[in-house]
């Protein structure tokens, strides 16, 4: 008779043990599958409280068989590694597993199997899934906005001219990339700026005036970005050289500058453009809304760029400064040969997420009436004819800005590697 | 040399001077010909709009300033519950991210990527508008916990009857004093004796013995008033009694959590990280147990690495609250910035009243924080 010691597993009883583990581990599964899925209780002669735990103990049980050190066999020893080191670990792996088991088939089911996309009614959502039916009508609306489906050609065009030129300065020739900087910072607004107006406004060339109170959707949540984004970047590193000056009068309004922004939501900024900026104007002048809430934008996150860009700048050692001072550089000189360019590749992450935060930040542009992607879902979904399909177009926009976002921040995440400069 | 420092100086200054000089002259011009007075009396009238959720007493009757304060509160109120839920979160998942187990590891890293990327507007329209929509009517909703009802109007919960409050209030602070001076004196005698004494267990027997013992010889007593389901009219019910948590609140304060506290893990993981490899060798090697370790040698240290950016996060919450104006949750920007500039049409106080309290609350944060920064600052010789 072999000595058998069930509190602690050993691998000469190895057979034993792992028959004994899947047995209790596959037991708690079915049990909790079948309470939930098949509507029997297999343990239901047990009192309430200790009927609803037994999934959980019947598994622990389980992986607690199955906690066999040195076993020799090599999964198994992964497997103990690295969800079942001890009795605590064992409880929370198994919970989570429950979890994915209760959670996965119901989500898979509405977003895929159950769900409808055929058709381009209502009545074609007849499974008890997603009706992407409803995304698959409204996609125009929600790339477009109100812009008119005949004139939506002027978009992308426009969007793939500015990528052109966006692109372009990656294949300067290498005796031109000194003036890359200049080309981004001021030329590219210039280009991006007038395809928009002649393209996407229109008015002349024969193109049909379309305001920008009908733009919107996810076209327009690039546009705010992309301008926002352009001009933030050279605000806040001017604000970081202000803040950073030993000169009082451009310290301390830097400072006052940053601090407010920082301060304040973005929300109540953006009611200050709609209902207060035009009292700050002659009487008669108008600016454009869309103009009004790109310099808002603007305005705020190149407070929030500025602090990140200080910080690379407080990074840098001071030998960098007197070693260009002591080469008789100028404050300019200094900063644009020798600090900047050290100091902006310290802070690749920071602005990356000063960059996502300002993405995110886009749908808030309905306070002043102007509807992205979020904000032309919200008017979907009170569309009489449409009732009750919020959910899928949040799924969906959710869905956009997860793809943007995870991307931008893995690579801002590669970028990173890509410039790290050990000091 | 002198006016090389001068010039950029007074072109600043003129550069500021003219624009605010600018923006001035036109605001005074505008007003005069629309006939607006600049001024705040119009605190003092009387706001004549109803606020649906409201911490202290308020009807159509009060003036605007009190409307001003009703929203302040239920702002604050969120960000006070949302940044102790999402400090909470945020430590567990923060800890779960660096746990040896495979699984925690994964799904704590999963739910960081999938909240942090998806903006926070769009996160609270789907817990109002699709999440909580799906609840039950009152009518049909589940008794929870036996005492509860969650609906598509809100949860309903019982509130709470005390009787001689104060008395009980009185003795939770004399509690928590005598806690406070307890901890000191075992940590004095920690240092001189070595002796440990059993601090967790001694001050919480105080925390929750000495307020029980007001039940039984303060005259203190408590006493639930539980929601009960009343029939309106033919189709609508509602609830009688109990306690009332609106759903705006709800969504609210479940989105803020969870975005915040994707962020605040981050800071956490990346401040445990901070702390070098050697420190935990170091303390286990002289025998402190696991927990020890973390409690003793870690976590202090770790602490002065995530104070910093997690303050920032807690302003940020703050200032997200303002998003309440988007699902209707009566908070500063809607009460005030949204409701009563409609009907005062006083554009330039109420957003200007607006940002300077968002600015008060984020400066206040800030130094604050920068003062308990300083203080557990290492002190370096």
């Amino acid at each position: 008779m072999i000595k058998v010691n069930l509190l602690k597993p050993d691998n000469k009883n190895l057979s034993l043990f792992l028959s004994l583990g899947s047995l209790f581990f596959v037991l708690g599964i079915f049990d909790f599958y079948s309470n939930n899925f098949l509507n029997t209780n297999i343990t239901s002669f047990l009192p309430r409280i200790i009927n609803f735990f037994t999934p959980l103990i019947f598994s622990v049980i389980g992986l607690h068989f199955f906690r066999i050190e040195f076993s020799g066999v090599k999964i198994l020893d992964n497997i103990n590694k690295n969800i079942n080191t001890s009795n605590f670990n064992a409880v929370l792996s198994v919970i989570i597993i429950l979890l994915i088991i209760f959670a996965l088939p119901p989500l898979l089911n509405w977003l895929i199997f159950d769900a409808n996309i055929a058709g381009d009614t209502k009545e074609a959502c007849t499974g008890g899934g997603a009706c992407w039916v409803y995304i698959k009508v409204w996609f125009n609306r929600f790339m477009y906005g109100m812009y008119p489906n005949a004139e939506q050609w002027r978009i992308n065009v426009t969007f793939i001219a500015v990528l052109a030129f966006m692109a372009a300065g990656f294949f300067v020739p290498t005796r031109l990339r000194n003036y890359l900087s200049f080309y981004y910072t001021i030329l590219l607004p210039i280009i991006s700026f007038i395809l928009i107006y002649y393209i996407i406004s229109g008015g002349s060339f024969g193109l049909e005036w379309v305001e920008t109170g009908a733009w919107g959707g996810l076209s327009l949540t690039f546009i705010v970005s992309f301008f926002s984004l352009i001009f933030c970047f050279p605000l806040g590193m001017m604000l970081a050289l202000g803040r950073r000056s030993n000169l009082p009068v451009v310290k301390y309004s830097s400072i006052s500058f940053i601090e407010f922004w920082r301060g304040v939501p973005l929300i109540t900024v953006l009611f200050m453009s709609a209902v207060m900026f035009p009292m700050f104007l002659p009487d008669g002048t108008y600016v454009d809304k869309l103009i009004r809430v790109v310099v808002a934008i603007t305005l705020f996150e190149a407070a929030y760029t500025a602090e990140v860009i200080r910080g690379g700048l407080q990074a840098l050692p001071r030998g960098q400064y007197d070693a260009a001072k002591s080469l008789g550089m100028g404050y300019w000189k200094m900063h644009i040969f020798v600090i900047l360019p050290q100091a902006l590749k310290l802070v690749i992450p920071g602005i990356a997420n000063t960059f996502l935060a300002l993405i995110k930040d886009t749908p808030l542009i309905f306070v002043v009436g102007l509807l992205e992607v979020v904000g032309m879902l919200n008017l979907a979904k009170a569309n009489p004819k449409w009732l009750g399909f919020s959910m899928e177009g949040y799924v969906f926009a959710g869905t956009i800005f997860w793809i943007i976002c995870y991307s931008m921040s893995k690579y801002s995440q590669n970028l990173e590697l890509k410039y790290k400069t050990d000091r | 040399m002198k006016f090389k420092k001068i010039l950029p100086q007074l072109l600043t200054l003129l550069f500021i001077v003219l624009i605010f000089g600018f923006f001035t002259m036109n605001a005074q011009e505008n007003m005069d010909t629309r006939g607006i007075e600049f001024g705040f009396g119009f605190l003092k009238q009387e706001a004549s709009f109803d606020i649906q959720f409201s911490l202290i007493d308020y009807d159509g009757s009060h003036s605007y300033a009190r409307a001003y304060l009703v929203g302040l509160l239920n702002t604050l109120l969120v960000a006070f519950i949302g940044i102790i839920l999402a400090t909470l979160l945020g430590a567990v998942v923060g800890i779960a991210r660096l746990s040896p187990n495979y699984l925690i590891k994964k799904t704590a890293s999963f739910y960081i990527e999938f909240f942090r990327n998806i903006p926070l507007l769009l996160q609270i329209f789907f817990w109002y508008f699709a999440a909580l929509r799906a609840l039950p009517m009152p009518e049909d909703a589940p008794l929870l916990l036996n005492s509860s009802f969650m609906t598509i109007k809100g949860l309903y919960a019982p509130a709470p009857i005390w009787t001689n409050f104060n008395i009980f209030f009185i003795t939770l602070i004399i509690a928590m004093i005598l806690i406070f001076f307890f901890s000191r004196y075992a940590k004095k005698k920690q240092e001189i004796e070595g002796k440990q004494l059993p601090v967790l267990l001694i001050s919480s027997t105080i925390f929750i013995g000495l307020p029980l013992l007001t039940f039984l010889i303060g005259g203190v007593d408590l006493s639930f008033s539980f929601p009960v389901i009343r029939q309106m009219s033919q189709s609508s019910y509602t609830f009688d009694g109990g306690f009332k948590i609106p759903p705006e609140l709800i969504a609210l304060t479940l989105a803020l959590t969870l975005y915040t506290a994707t962020f605040i893990a981050e800071n956490v993981r990346a401040g445990i990280q901070g702390i070098g490899k050697g420190q935990k060798e170091a303390a286990a090697s002289i025998g402190l147990t696991p927990s020890q370790v973390l409690k003793l040698v870690i976590m202090p240290q770790a602490l002065r690495i995530i104070i910093p950016p997690t303050t920032n996060q807690y302003l940020n919450l703050t200032k997200n609250s303002s998003l309440a104006a988007a699902i209707a949750y009566p908070d500063l920007v809607l009460v005030f910035a949204g409701t009563a500039m409609m009907q005062t049409g006083k554009a330039i106080e109420i957003v200007g009243i607006t940002m300077a309290t968002y600015l008060t609350i984020s400066l206040a944060i800030s130094l604050l924080m920068n003062w308990y920064n300083k203080r557990i600052a290492i002190q370096e010789k």
